[in-house]
């Protein structure tokens, strides 16, 4: 290997600086330099330095810093672990794979991210360094050997998340959500050092190895202060990765920050955590897990049972994905628990495989929460298939594949933390699986809203969604200057109407007037469905055809039979209640149409390059699903590599 | 071998391919409807040929898995491709292969054809290779993979409460899936435990030791997925809402092809992996078995609407099969075999001509229903004929089995199939009540203009009933292959629990299925 090492002996100045091996952390350096070189760029510029420029700076560093992940994980499997920087970092596959994954999370993010910034109006390097300082934070935690550089990486991932969960300002709930995840963040990362202090107390050292080779050598005579040391880390760490009961910040935060933040949050911090997590757990209290276990598992169960029961009663489907966020969390502790080599590599195994998945999942959500990032209710992914079939079709893919369905990722990712769990924890397995079924109901319950055209008779229990109360949708026939169409003042018209809404008969009027006509059930209305109105005299047909949107519109004609005057015909939604909406004004009949509802206003674009990220990360999740063998072998030699 | 033709392969991937490409081709603008339907029933048609050809050069003297395919999949958690078939799991095939086209081409649905056909040949694809997989996690995964398809079609095409049902029939499958999973690790772990070796294979796993009561625990667990599946009482409460639910094509397939999932799984791995739980909780799942039959057959009794009938009329005859796999005697066995088949044949005709009827009629209510007889003969002749198969009138097919399954619990369960016996009496009454509400009586008004069968509908229906009448007639080129799988399976449980099936049951079902013909032949 190159050395390039710059070794400062510094023992004149009477401080001793540790011999840094750069090539250790090269990842890290690439990453949080690139951040800060595309920092300066942007403050050096006159202008806002455009979105497009800061992704494409963002992909590249980030793609630099994978392929020097990779690099490592090349030089670890050829010429083994090794520890650097005072033995304060070590490199070996465990933390070459975290480097890898966070990388490529990395990548997504900024793909995903620049369709919402142009979306929304962003502009500059901000969001997309920010997010590049926190996937640092990751990859230091997951390289870190001591306890003080977990929390600086803790730190590093954290303070940047604070920051980017308030990033859009225009959103109260983004602040609100930055706030909530400051306050909580920072009390958690205060117990989390008070456990490093307590176990520094207890063994001497913060230093993982260290600590590993104190309790290897010592019998404790009174642990007390290494049990609460350890106590006080496990609530950090389940902060962290949102374990109940230190999840309540998960729904809030996930909700409230812009939802490509929000995919990233969910994979690169939870990975982070987790790399932490599992190696100071298994690496340094590996001797003692009998002391750690029995926390771990119950963790596990509350974790598994209320992440999949909340999620179920969710109407927001960020909130809902937050809570699975939970569920799966007690998922990955189910490796922890395990505290075995298959246990490290099975968890490894689902923090990839999870990443993908949610990490499409949320861009798929950007897209669909539209401009303004709000739409998030379930009740507008009612329809998506019809809307947009491709982008439905591939969330539906990613959310069966979180919900474990046979060939993805998903079950893979399952049963082998299950596997993991089996010895010794059958229980915890049971109740895994039995949580994984509860979730199942969810992710399938959107699945099926995304493919129902038609709103299902007797939803799901406690599914039966408020917003669609019947709404009605005013569409009037107004200012039709033809003569048979509109009869005149007090004459009894000889006309007949009718309209159809996207294929299917709105209403048909044969023989009675338009005034007649008055909410007749057209069921539930699609966005972007074809609407016709029609109204037919003596004199022939006039017709408008047009597309149905939320919010009032003015619908031009376009079949209108030759020789006639055109129609108008003004489509109104308003809120729910009966009766003559308020900016229902002026000539011509009106026909009230009771609806179940518009649903949401037509397509919602999808960048280029965020389908680029959906169909990686769909990509990786269907092609590992069918042929799982390289992820479980990778995650399986980055355990034996793993430094104890 | 390893040359020969992947027959069961391309089993499992045809319809999946053909799957895909509907969808896709479904995508083009311009594409009619009735293109994608032919072409899903074409695949279907194909695969029902592959499945034909390997079943003609099934051997017959051999009860091992054959056509078996052996490749590394996911080598790192120990999982393979590993399919193979045998005198269990070939008619099951077989079936899935012959229903498969009936669905597709005599229940087509009127809106977006391209996703019902699409979801139609996953579905098969997961059925046969649930049939076929010898891996359990293969098999795991078919297994569950039926789910989603069948859970879209139920809700996608579905009468009126249709999302309750489909949600109550998924939550209710996949729970039970959950305690197979967890179920298939355990013993894998053991496995690897015992041998350092971790594997997935049933042949492999089949030496697994069980200390204590490990085995009656994993038992239960393999059993809560296929007690809910089958269903068996008292399991089987999600069964009513989705057979009744979901639209004619989708009952057909899951009453008929996915509810043999369940019984298939207790014959294949509960019996082989723990042979001396599975004796030793006989009497409990015996007893469930014939309080099913009874259950099923009175609940029948009381139902005014058609497709309820059959719903419970089916897990009554699920219990019957229940009765012969835990009688443990070659014909029971042999009897409950034959019984799947017979019953996914007989209850995919009686769902398709209640579809029919429906269609007709928009009614499955008995009492709206009256004198069709005069209207529409050929559709209440071959009503006729479907009925009598599933009331096993002698000379069809369902006799010989249902006969094979009483037989065969009577050596070894007297009593068990004594009370059994109530709930073939009990058939007649419902089926014969139910048939003389809708096709006797004098014919009213509404009634008078239904529709007799179409000549497509003829074709659809007639290889059901071909079959109906000829297993009746001549079972034997089918018991000839089941039976040396059966004993086999006999023999293995027998060695792992030093039991011996009564000397009347060893002498094979030679004798039951001549007293069988014999009687058929009168």
């Amino acid at each position: 290997m190159i050395e390039l090492a710059a070794a400062v002996s510094g023992s004149h100045a009477g401080f001793l600086t540790p011999h840094i091996r750069y090539l250790a952390i090269l990842p890290e350096i690439v990453m949080l330099g690139g951040a800060v070189v595309l920092l300066a760029l942007g403050s050096l510029v006159q202008r806002n330095l455009r979105v497009g420029v800061a992704t494409a700076a963002t992909v590249a560093i980030s793609l630099g810093a994978l392929g020097c992940s990779l690099w490592q994980w090349a030089d670890v499997r050829s010429h083994g672990p090794f520890t650097a920087v005072d033995h304060a970092v070590v490199v070996d596959g465990f933390s070459a794979l975290v480097n890898i994954l966070v990388s490529c999370a990395m990548v997504l993010t900024a793909l995903v991210a620049d369709g919402y910034l142009r979306r929304e109006g962003g502009a500059g390097a901000e969001l997309h360094v920010l997010a590049m300082v926190s996937a640092t934070g990751a990859m230091v935690m997951g390289s870190a050997n001591d306890l003080i550089v977990v929390f600086l990486g803790l730190e590093i991932l954290s303070i940047a998340l604070y920051v980017l969960a308030a990033f859009n300002h225009r959103r109260a709930a983004s602040g609100e959500a930055a706030l909530k995840y400051f306050i909580l963040g920072s009390f958690s990362s205060a117990v989390f050092v008070y456990g490093i202090a307590l176990v520094y107390g207890a063994t001497g050292s913060t230093n993982l190895t260290q600590i590993a080779d104190f309790l290897s050598k010592n019998v404790l005579s009174s642990n007390g202060l290494l049990l609460a040391g350890m106590t006080l880390l496990i609530v950090g760490f389940a902060f962290k990765v949102a374990a109940v009961p230190f999840h309540m910040w998960t729904p809030d935060v996930y909700q409230g920050s812009p939802s490509p933040i929000t995919g990233f949050m969910a994979a690169v911090a939870k990975a982070g955590a987790f790399a932490a997590f599992l190696r100071v757990f298994i690496s340094s209290f590996g001797l003692v897990r009998t002391d750690w276990q029995p926390v771990i598992y119950a963790l596990a169960i509350v974790t598994l049972l209320v992440g999949a029961g909340l999620a179920v009663v969710q109407r927001d489907v960020k909130r809902m994905l937050a809570y699975s966020s939970i569920n799966h969390a007690g998922f990955v502790l189910l490796g922890l628990e395990a505290a075995t080599a298959r246990g490290v590599s099975a968890s490894l195994y689902y923090l990839f495989a999870y990443t993908f998945m949610v990490i499409g999942s949320f861009a798929v959500v950007t897209v669909l929460g539209r401009r303004g990032d709000a739409a998030h209710d379930i009740s507008s992914y009612r329809g998506l298939a019809r809307r947009q079939p491709l982008l439905a079709l591939v969330f539906a893919v990613l959310l069966l594949a979180q919900a474990g369905a046979p060939f993805t990722t998903g079950l893979w990712a399952k049963l082998q933390v299950v596997l993991a769990a089996v010895h010794g924890a059958v229980p915890l397995a049971v109740v895994a699986m039995v949580s994984a079924a509860v979730a199942a109901f969810f992710y399938l319950r959107v699945a099926v809203l995304m493919y129902s055209p038609l709103p299902a008779e007797g939803e799901a229990p406690g599914v039966q969604p408020a917003a669609e109360e019947p709404v009605p949708l005013y569409a009037r026939a107004g200012a039709v200057a033809t003569e048979p169409a509109v009869p005149a003042e007090g004459a009894e018209p000889a006309v007949s109407t009718w309209g159809t809404v996207g294929g299917r008969p709105l209403w048909t009027g044969i023989e009675r007037s338009v005034a007649d006509i008055e909410h007749l059930n057209a069921g539930l209305l699609l966005d972007g469905d074809p609407l016709t109105l029609a109204l037919a005299g003596d004199g022939g047909t006039a017709t408008s055809e047009s597309r149905l949107a939320a919010g009032a519109l003015a619908v031009e004609p376009s079949g209108a039979a030759p020789g006639r005057e055109r129609m108008l015909v003004d489509t109104t939604t308003t809120g729910a209640g009966g009766g003559t909406p308020g900016d229902y004004s002026g000539g011509g009949e009106g026909v009230a149409v009771d609806v179940a509802g518009v649903v949401s206003a037509g397509r919602a674009p999808v960048p280029v390059l965020t389908a680029v990220a959906v169909g990686l990360c769909l990509g990786v999740t269907v092609v590992l699903g069918f042929w799982p063998g390289p992820l479980t072998s990778f995650a399986h030699h980055a355990t034996l590599l793993f430094l104890p | 071998m390893s040359h020969a033709f992947p027959y069961l392969t391309v089993l499992v991937l045809l319809p999946a391919g053909g799957a895909l490409g509907v969808v896709l081709l479904g995508a083009l603008p311009g594409v009619r409807r009735v293109v994608l339907e032919w072409i899903g029933i074409g695949v279907a048609l194909a695969t029902l040929g592959f499945a034909i050809a390997m079943a003609a050069q099934f051997s017959t003297g051999t009860g091992g898995f054959q056509f078996v395919s052996d490749h590394a999949w996911a080598s790192g958690v120990g999982v393979k491709w590993h399919l193979g078939v045998d005198g269990i799991s070939l008619f099951l095939v077989l079936l899935a292969a012959v229903l498969f086209p009936i669905v597709l081409a005599g229940a087509r649905t009127r809106s977006d054809a391209r996703s019902f056909v699409g979801w139609m040949l996953l579905l098969e694809s997961a059925c046969i290779g649930s049939f076929v997989s010898i891996d359990l996690i293969l098999f795991f995964f078919f297994f569950e993979l039926t789910l989603v398809p069948s859970y879209f079609i139920i809700s996608g095409w579905g009468y009126a409460r249709r999302a309750y049902a489909a949600v109550k029939f998924f939550v209710y499958t996949f729970l039970g899936s959950a305690f197979l999973l967890v179920g298939i690790l355990v013993l894998a772990f053991l496995h690897e435990h015992q041998t350092g070796v971790l594997t997935f294979s049933l042949p492999a796993l089949e030496h697994t030791h069980f200390a204590g009561a490990t085995g009656i625990l994993l038992f239960l667990a393999f059993t809560a997925a296929f007690a809910v599946k089958a269903p068996l009482f008292p399991f089987h409460t999600w069964s009513p809402d989705a057979y009744t639910e979901a639209p004619t094509g989708g009952s057909m397939v899951i009453a008929a092809v996915m509810a043999k999932l369940g019984t298939y799984g207790i014959l294949q791995f509960d019996l082989r992996l723990f042979p001396q739980a599975s004796v030793d909780l006989a009497p409990l799942m015996l007893t469930l078995a014939v309080v099913g039959i009874l259950y099923g057959a009175i609940v029948a009794c009381a139902q005014r609407d058609l497709k309820r009938v059959v719903t419970y009329s089916s897990l009554a005859q699920m219990g019957f099969v229940a009765l012969g796999i835990f009688a443990f005697t070659s014909q029971g066995l042999t009897g409950g075999v034959l019984l799947m088949f017979n019953h996914g044949i007989v209850t995919a005709a009686l769902f398709l001509l209640i579809g029919w009827i429906y269609e007709r009629r928009q009614t499955w209510q008995v009492s709206e229903l009256r004198g069709l007889q005069a209207p529409a003969p050929v559709l209440a002749g071959v009503f006729t004929v479907a009925m009598l198969a599933s009331i096993g009138l002698p000379g069809l097919n369902g006799f010989v089995s249902e006969f094979l399954v009483l037989s065969g619990a009577f050596l070894s369960h007297r009593w068990w199939a004594v009370v059994a016996t109530f709930g073939v009496v009990l058939a007649a009454i419902y089926l014969l009540w139910a048939y003389q509400q809708v096709f006797h009586g004098k014919v009213d008004l509404a009634n008078s203009r239904t529709r007799d069968l179409s000549w497509a509908e003829r074709v659809v229906i007639a290889p059901l009933i071909l079959v109906i009448v000829f297993l009746g007639v001549y079972p034997k080129p089918v018991l000839d292959r089941i039976t040396p799988t059966v004993n086999g399976l006999v023999a293995q449980v027998e060695a792992a629990t030093h039991t011996r099936q009564p000397a009347v049951a060893r002498s094979g079902v030679a004798g039951a299925e001549a007293a069988a013909s014999g009687r058929a032949g009168r």
